[in-house]
């Protein structure tokens, strides 16, 4: 066992590579127009709260930066890795420690990730295949591997700086047609990257139920093929959701439905309704599947 | 009688026929849909409808009237089965009388297009080989792009009819 570092904690069984963290915050914002990593969260920057989800993974966490960007007030509190490449994209970074630390294993995080929350990241690190050249998510949106909430195995060094080097950067394609170990997300919103300030409106109005929204009591109805993936045609809930679609993610991540809400219709007391319609205490909810009547 | 129903007993044509009989109307046409012994090269035992009925029974009502507003029709009605049903029996019945043939055949078809298109009804295939699975949700699930390319095709099918 190689256990460096000082806690214990990130070092797998079997002979794993310690595991690292790496927040990549050397973007340059430009979709933004202003620091991605700085953008408050519920009265803390993204940058902070991604150093604070990842600390309890790994054997140390580093802040990832561009070398202009060392002197940041924001990055500067975190032990950093100044990028040794430029206009490489997020690749630069994860070259930059591999070289730093090749023994050890890289738990990378971009910083535009405002719903990744604390279980999709302990079931990474639980679904880790150290034997493989990476661990990473499935998109639930295409898919593809998710190159920027992963974990990268030092064995990945040698093949990566080589496909860098053959002209190409980008870390998805890589892990494509690398030895990868794909997992589903239990959160199929949680890797939502934002990159507009229409995306980040739109990542607070997820975020604001857990902050704000006051908790109501809702009965579900569930029919057809989401009666059998629930195993049960209905229930009584408590939740913060504020609306059909909070509510219908929410329920996502206890039972394992197949179809994406993009398939389904709402109603609500009886009546159609759109996702975004606000839920209130009481209302009876039933997610509608695709119809085949006649 | 009901403009829109659900029935978990078998659908009696002749009946439901006869109350829209009326001296002021010319033309009668029905349609009946079967429960088919086949399904996307699959052999088809019998079949299960889910319906979620409070709504279904608004949004069927909202339909009938739709198309007698529409058409101009005299009359018209339908009745959806729900529950286990075999090969051969009658699954769906529409029934419109008119003054005249045109708007009856019209009506008739506008009600079981948009009952197929709008109603919360689910249906679940039983095949001969042992599985079964609700239709419209299982394959679509995987090929969200070919059942869209399918809706496309289906929604100029009934373009080129009506």
């Amino acid at each position: 066992m190689s256990a460096a570092g000082g806690n214990g904690a990130g070092v797998g069984a079997g002979g794993a590579a310690p595991l690292a963290g790496l927040v990549l915050a050397g973007g340059r914002s430009t979709r933004m127009r202003t620091d991605k990593a700085a953008l408050p969260y519920g009265g803390r920057s993204q940058l902070e709260r991604a150093m604070t989800l990842i600390a309890p993974h790994v054997t140390r966490a580093y802040v990832s930066v561009r070398a202009d960007q060392s002197s940041d007030p924001l990055r500067a509190r975190f032990p950093q890795i100044a990028d040794t490449h430029e206009n490489l994209g997020p690749i630069a970074g994860l070259l930059a420690a591999q070289a730093r630390h090749p023994e050890a294993a890289w738990l990378v995080l971009a910083c535009d990730l405002p719903l990744l929350d604390e279980p999709t990241l302990a079931h990474l690190v639980r679904s880790r295949a150290p034997q493989r050249m990476a661990t990473a998510y499935r998109s639930s949106h295409d898919g593809l591997p998710e190159p920027l909430c992963a974990i990268w195995e030092p064995r990945s060094a040698a093949p990566l700086a080589a496909y860098v080097t053959s002209g190409r950067q980008c870390p998805r394609r890589f892990l494509l047609g690398a030895d990868t170990c794909l997992i589903d997300e239990p959160n199929p919103r949680a890797l939502d990257n934002i990159n507009t300030p229409e995306e980040y409106r739109s990542a607070m109005t997820a975020l604001a139920p857990q902050a704000t929204a006051d908790p109501k009591h809702i009965t579900v109805q569930y029919y057809a093929l989401l009666r059998e993936q629930a195993g049960r045609r209905d229930e009584a809930l408590v939740t913060r959701a504020r609306t059909a679609a909070e509510l219908y993610t929410e329920l996502t991540q206890r039972y394992p439905f197949s179809l994406a809400p993009e398939m389904l219709r709402v109603a609500i007391n009886t009546e159609f309704r759109e996702w975004t319609a606000p839920l209130a205490d009481g209302d009876a909810v039933v997610f509608i599947p695709p119809v085949a009547g006649g | 009688m009901a403009a829109f129903q659900f029935t978990r007993t078998p659908i009696a044509p002749d009946e439901l026929r006869r109350a829209l009989a009326d001296p002021a109307c010319g033309g009668y046409a029905a349609f009946e849909g079967w429960v088919r012994d086949s399904n996307e090269g699959q052999r088809v035992r019998g079949l299960e409808y889910e319906a979620f009925e409070a709504l279904g029974v608004r949004e069927g009502e909202r339909i009938v009237a739709d198309a007698i507003a529409r058409f101009g029709v005299a009359h018209a009605a339908c009745v959806h089965r729900i529950g286990a049903l075999a090969v051969g029996e009658l699954a769906v019945w529409v029934g419109v009388s008119a003054a005249h043939r045109d708007e009856a055949f019209r009506a008739c078809r506008y009600i079981i297009d948009e009952v197929k298109h709008r109603l919360p009804i689910w249906k679940k295939e039983h095949y001969l080989n042992g599985d079964s699975g609700w239709v419209n949700c299982e394959r679509c699930a995987a090929a969200p792009a070919q059942a869209a390319a399918e809706d496309a095709a289906a929604a100029r099918h009934v373009h080129e009819h009506v």
